[in-house]
Formats: structure tokens, sequence, C-alpha cells
């Protein structure tokens, strides 16, 4: 066994040598802009992707003053969001299952930054901020986690079942989702549609069969499906190193290209986004895996502390050295894009915009009793009763 | 080696058997006499073999635009197909009326292994009629995804046995996913084919009848059809595309359907089952029993292959062969035996079996998967819970036994009409 862990140790090393950047703060500015209001350069650093059978995303990347704070905004505000689930969770007013994604901000900010409205999405349960940024509400968000009729879907769903017209949901089951995206992706191909389908799924889910059943169809295919890895590098409480005898995700979809990407750095992480959305929409190249090596800071769910699988100084060093929303901070202040009173405004009404989604969340009924039986076969055709709560509870449709 | 020399399966010839190929279900005790008076599948009163029964189906109602105006069945044309073929060409009319509609699964593409999907591919284009890698869960998850962007996938599973796999995305998304969405989405064009039941010689991974496991699997609906024109009509219903019925038919709107649909075919029934079936475009309800038989004295119930074996039974009860006669009282034989066919196993239709039990007083339940929490348990204790003070008897239920099919014995697991009669006989007698 000693020895079967020096071996290991040994093969290990080099990946972590030349592993991925994640740093959030290590973009470089060009040149500094002498108008702000126009678009300027900035470059990547060299080690922000790394690529599987296919090129890279270009490192210079253009971006303007009002798209940075955009982000900015965005992801301050999906963190606040999150954090106000914490809090309604340990009020208890949030019961059940939660899944937080704080840490995990340039992914989904990126994402949106980098598709359009007509692109599907669809994630695991981790996907609170998607249902958002896909045209969803905090308070609907916030209500559906509270159980309320405001809530995305009624109420019924609840953290994991979040919905809207171009985002197929949080799902429960991991890895469910991925090849309900080859699916999407079908469809779309099928439609002749210009879009793609961006299927999310973590390093934990990426050892369930099903994913490789996935990534088969979508090449045998040529569909238009960006299999995206949300790497966290926890697969509930595994560490990836002890899950996975290929940690480096983007590789594993075997003839299916892939691209691994600085998923802390949200310049980088929207790079990316767009250009494996012009893989396979403008180049109809096929199927794409594109890792995210991010950070979750909280635990797997609310149950767990996330601190018996990995140290508190890992969590304490990457919160305070490759937070995205930090390193996006430092750019903007240090390219000179806005000053620290501005961004402290920024939060401020972030904060403002999440308090009171949740007041008016908490302010929202319980779903109706009688919603207890919709939904769940088409109105009309349901069978002639169903059973309740107990014995005595019978609905008759 | 052991087994086969101390059970050979010759002596099962000398038992009665006059050909193994006519009746490899069959479960005659001795050769019927020849002008016949045990029916099999091939000589059936159930099955409607002339143009005239056929266009009399129960409940049957036309998807075409004479249908408002033809009140009799003018100028409607049948034609002679087996079970196989009947799919065939539902699958032909769900493609050819909906562009959208589109047909996969393993080896579907030249025929299937029941022939199901013969030259669709060539009719509709390998885009439309294509294989998949073998891959059952990856096939459901991606006909969900597919009917979640108001898609109509009829996906086929090559074998129910391999249903398991699936079985998670089949329950777990296909069947929640319009509740866990607050009722933004749905997978109503998603219908799952798949070949059921015992074949003769399946063994334990190619004749077992998963439908019980997916009961409490509320959102989907399971469909089980007996013959061809009971599976035309009920598979068109079942993928039919509610929306363009609608908006077409607004008089014929009883077949819309936008639930996920796992539709199980009797899979020794695709050849032998033959009837006249209509070739237009027609449906069958959803979630409705049928009565194949009336009677006073008894309601049999079942579905699927082991409806011929109830019909064998009924025969046998009324004018039971010699070797049967001593074990069937003749107080009995005038018996009126109500035989119905469930037809749809989830939801399954309460309140004709109730109301059926409610006059009858008796009930029998035969099914070929195996007891113990079965599909007949939940009909048993919902029946026992309507009909308590009516019931003459307990709630019978012939089933397959608790055990894997096995392959040597699948003839003694399955329920066969001697076991039906006996069952029949206990609870007349009771």
């Amino acid at each position: 066994m000693a020895s079967l862990a020096r071996l290991r140790v040994s093969r290990r090393l080099p990946q972590l040598i030349r592993g991925i950047q994640t740093s959030a703060d290590t973009t470089q500015l060009h040149e500094a802009p002498s108008d702000l209001s126009q678009p300027f350069t900035v470059k990547l650093h060299e080690d922000s992707f790394h690529s599987y059978l296919c090129d890279k995303p270009d490192l210079d990347v253009q971006v303007t003053k009002d798209q940075l704070l955009g982000l900015y905004k965005q992801m301050t505000t999906m963190r606040r969001m999150e954090m106000a689930a914490d809090a309604l969770y340990k009020a208890k007013l949030i019961r059940g299952f939660c899944h937080l994604a704080i840490g995990q901000e340039a992914v989904s900010v990126g994402l949106e930054a980098g598709i359009t409205p007509e692109d599907r999405v669809i994630t695991s349960y981790r996907c609170h901020p998607f249902a958002v940024l896909r045209g969803g509400s905090i308070k609907g968000v916030i209500g559906e986690l509270l159980g309320r009729q405001i809530g995305m879907s009624n109420g019924k769903g609840g953290s994991m079942h979040i919905f809207t017209p171009s985002f197929f949901g949080g799902n429960g089951i991991v890895g469910a989702q991925v090849p309900l995206g080859a699916g999407i992706a079908f469809a779309q191909q099928y439609m002749e549609k210009d879009t793609a389908t961006f299927t999310l799924y973590g390093d934990g889910a990426s050892n369930q069969g099903q994913v490789f059943e996935a990534y088969n169809m979508a090449k045998l295919w040529n569909l238009p499906c960006i299999f995206v890895c949300e790497n966290n590098k926890y697969g509930m409480g595994t560490s990836a190193e002890r899950s996975s005898s290929n940690t480096e995700y983007f590789t594993r979809g075997d003839k299916i290209p892939g691209l691994q990407v600085n998923g802390m750095d949200i310049i980088a992480t929207q790079q990316a986004v767009k250009w494996a959305r012009k893989w396979a929409v403008d180049d109809k190249k096929g199927p794409l895996l594109l890792e995210f090596v991010t950070y979750r800071y909280g635990g797997h769910s609310m149950s767990d502390p996330g601190t018996t699988y990995r140290t508190r100084e890992e969590v304490q060093r990457m919160r305070s050295t490759q937070d995205p929303i930090r390193g996006l901070q430092r750019y903007i202040e240090e390219w000179g894009l806005a000053s620290e009173q501005e961004l402290k405004q920024l939060d401020k009404d972030a904060k403002t915009e999440v308090d009171a989604a949740v007041e008016e969340a908490k302010a929202s009924p319980e779903p109706l009793l009688k919603d207890l039986w919709t939904d769940i076969y088409f109105k009309g055709t349901e069978p002639p009763y169903m059973r309740g709560r107990e014995r005595e509870e019978v609905h008759h449709y | 080696m052991l087994a086969t020399r101390r059970f050979p399966s010759i002596p099962l010839a000398s038992l009665g058997f006059p050909n193994r190929f006519q009746r490899r279900n069959s479960t005659a005790a001795e050769p019927p006499p020849a002008g016949g008076h045990l029916p099999s599948i091939a000589t059936s009163q159930i099955l409607r073999t002339s143009r005239e029964r056929a266009l009399r189906t129960p409940g049957l109602s036309w998807n075409d635009d004479e249908a408002a105006s033809s009140i009799v069945n003018v100028g409607r044309e049948t034609r002679k197909m087996n079970v196989y073929q009947a799919v065939r060409d539902a699958l032909s009319i769900a493609l050819m009326k909906n562009d959208n509609a589109v047909v996969f699964g393993e080896d579907i593409a030249f025929g299937g292994v029941f022939r199901c999907t013969m030259g669709l591919a060539e009719e509709f284009g390998r885009e439309r009629v294509f294989n998949t890698p073998l891959t059952e869960q990856g096939i459901a998850g991606f006909a969900i995804g597919m009917a979640l962007m108001g898609h109509t996938p009829i996906a086929e599973i090559q074998f129910a046995d391999y249903i398991f796999p699936a079985f998670d995305q089949l329950v777990n998304e296909a069947a929640k996913i319009r509740y866990r969405s607050g009722g933004q989405y749905n997978v109503g064009g998603l219908t799952i084919r798949t070949p059921t039941m015992s074949v003769g010689h399946g063994g334990l991974y190619h004749s077992q009848s998963p439908e019980g496991f997916f009961m409490g699997a509320s959102g989907l609906k399971i469909v089980i059809p007996r013959s061809p024109i009971q599976a035309k009509g009920l598979l068109l219903s079942a993928i039919r595309d509610p929306s363009k019925t609608v908006k077409k038919l607004k008089l014929f709107v009883v077949n819309q359907n936008l639930d996920p649909v796992i539709f199980m075919e009797p899979k020794i029934l695709y050849r032998s089952a033959v009837e006249q079936v209509p070739i237009d475009d027609y449906a069958l309800p959803l979630g409705r029993a049928e009565t194949l038989v009336e009677g006073s004295d008894l309601t049999l119930l079942t579905w699927g292959t082991p409806i011929y074996h109830c019909e064998t039974a009924l025969h046998m009860l009324a004018d039971p062969p010699p070797a049967l006669a001593p074990h069937v009282p003749a107080a009995l034989r005038s018996a009126k035996i109500e035989l119905i066919d469930l037809r749809s196993v989830l939801p399954w239709d309460a309140a004709a079996i109730a109301e059926s039990v409610g006059r009858t007083g008796r009930l029998v339940i035969v099914h070929e998967a195996g007891m113990t929490a079965g599909v007949g348990a939940e009909i048993a204790a919902e029946v026992q819970k309507r009909c308590f003070l009516r019931l003459a008897a307990p709630v019978k239920r012939i089933t397959g036994w608790d055990t894997p099919v096995a392959l040597q014995y699948e003839k003694f697991y399955i329920p066969d009409a001697v076991r039906i009669l006996d069952g029949i006989v206990q609870t007349l007698s009771y």
C-alpha cells in the first residue's frame, strides 16, 4: 500500500506542476484606455486555458467598462442571493436540500455573458444563479426555496427544481441532466436553429455512466452540445483526486475536444464560452467539453460544513487569493474603470435588491392545498382520484 | 446438465402438444378435438378478424377530417395486420402527420428485433428514424431532453427487461418534470415503446413484465395493448401531439395526451395476434379498461398476453376436457365470467373494475409479473376497499412466481389457462 501511494504521488506530481492557472487577478491591461467609453484590450494569463484536441481561445480579449461593471454587479448580486439563502436556511425558513454556488459565480455569470437568450442551459442541483440569469428572478428563486407561491415552480419544486423557458432546470439526480442536454441539442439541430445547449455537471457527476453515454451520442451525431464540467474540486466530500482516475475532465470525452478554463477569472470564462459557442454554432464542429476549474467556499449542501474533507486554511486561501469577485474588483480599480466608492455602491445596490426580493418572497403565501394534486398529469387526463397525505384525504379530479 | 436429464423436455410433447409451433404458449392439457373447443390466439374470439367487427371496436375515434362528418364507418378500409405491423402502421402515421416526431432505439433503423420499424428509415429518412448506441439510460434521457423542447420522441427500449438502466430517468425526470417545474415544462410528447412479457423461451432477461415497478411513478402512463387494433389505436393516443389534435379537431379532443407514456407491447403477440386493422388514423382512449366478455358471477381482470389464456380458461370452465373435468364441479360450469382487459396499468380504471366487482362479488386478477407488490396487489387492495361488503370471496391473484423468469421452466412460470381455471374454480366455490 505504501509503495502504491508513493507511485501515485509521483504520477500525479507533473499534473500539479502544469495545472491550470486559477488566479482571479492575473489578466493584464495592454495599454491604459484613454477613453473609458471605448472597448479596450486586455491579455489573459497564458495558463488560463489548456486544450485537448483543439486550439485555444485568444488570450487577448476586448472588454468595455460597462461590460465589466455589469459582470461585477451580476456576480455580487448572485453571491448576495446565495448568502441570503444561507441565512434563510439557518433561520430554518428554508427546509430540505439547498446547494449554494458561493465562489463559483464566474462560471454562471461568465456563461450567461457568452451565450444568447435562444441558447439552452441545463445544470445540476447547484442551479440558483443560472435560474436568475436565464430570465428568472431573485424573488422567484428565494420564493421557490421557501416553498412559496411566488417561487418559479410555484413553490412545488424547491431548491433544485427551477426552470425558465431557456433553462431546463437544476436536476437532483447526479448526472441525469447530461443526456437530457444531448436530447435538447438534438432538437435544436433538428430544427436547424443556430443555437447550442450548454449542459453543466460537476466533477463528481463526471464519473456517472450516463455522462459517457451522452458524450457518445453527441459526438456520434455531431450535436451542438457543450458539456460544461464545473470542477469545484470536490464531489460532495471526496476530492477529485480521490474520485477520478483522470482529473483532467476536459480530456475525458475521448474524441470530443476539450478546453480547460480558469473558472475564477470572469474574463477568461466568458471568453471560453464565446469560443465554445462559436465552435458549436458558427463552425458546426459538434460537441465540446469545457472544464471550469473553480471552487466552492461552502459545503456541498447546507448539511455539510465543508471542513471535514479539506482544511479551513485551504478555503481561506482560495477566498483571499482567487475569489472571482475580488479579482474583478481589482481589475476595475487598477484599470481605473471605477472607484472603490462606486463599487461599494454596486455592492449596496445588490444587497438592497436581494433584501427586497427576500421580503417579497417571505410575504408570499405557501402553495394552496389543492396544488398538491395539480401538475401531475395533464389537466383532464388525470386518474379519477389521487390519495393525499392521510387516509381520509383523497382528491377527486 | 443434471437438471435437463432429470426433467427432459420431451415428455412435454407427450403430454399432448400436437405441434410445438402451433401454440408455444399453449396451456392445453391434451390436444384439442378436431373441431377444436379450446381457442388459441389464432382462433381467439377476442380478435376482430372481420372488417365489420374491426370498425365496431368500442371507444374507437377517427383522427381525420372526415371524422366529424362520418357517423357511420362508410368507406373505412381495414387490412390484415399482426401486432408488429399495426405498431409500424401507427409509427408511420405519427411520423407522417408530425414533422417533429422522431423514432429511435437500438437497431431500429433496419426494422428492430421485432420488425416494428421495418422500412420506416427508408420512408422517412435516417434523420428521423435512427439507431442509437446500446445506451438505455442515455436513450431515455436523450428522449426526455427532446420532449422538453416540444418534440415528439418515440424511443424504443429493445426489451422491457432493459428498461432498468433507464428507470431513474423515467421515474425521476419524465414522471416528475411537470410537477417540479410548477407546470412550466412537460414531456408529454415522450413515448417509450418496449416489448414485454414472456416469449416462451426468453428466460431471465427477455421475459420479464416490469410494469409494476412503475406503479408509484405518478406522472407516467403505462399502456399494454392486447391486439393489433388496440396496439395501433393506443399507441397513436400515446404519441399524439395534443396541440395539433386540439386545433384540428375541436370536437375530438378525448385522446389528447400530454403525459409521458411507457407503451409495453406483449412480444409473443407481435406475430401471433392477427386482426383486420383500420388503415386510417384513429385513437383508443388511455386510462380505460375494456370489457371483453360480460358476466355476472366473477370478474376476471388481466392485460396483455394472459388475456388469451383467460379466454382459454373460460372455455375450459364451460366445457372442461376429460382430464380436468373431475376438478370442475358441474354447478360452476355455467358461471358467467366477466373478462376485462385493463389496457392502461397506470392510471388504471378503478371505477370500471369496482363497478364490475360490485356486480359480480368476485375478482381474479391475472398477470405475468410476480405476485409480491405486482400491479395485482394494488388493484386487490383498492377493490377490497371499494367493494368490501359486496365481496363473496377474497380477491385472487394468479401471477408469475416470485422467482426470476427461469429459462427452462418459463412455461410453468407464467400463469397459464389451467392455473387460471383453478383460480376461478377456487374463487367461485369459496
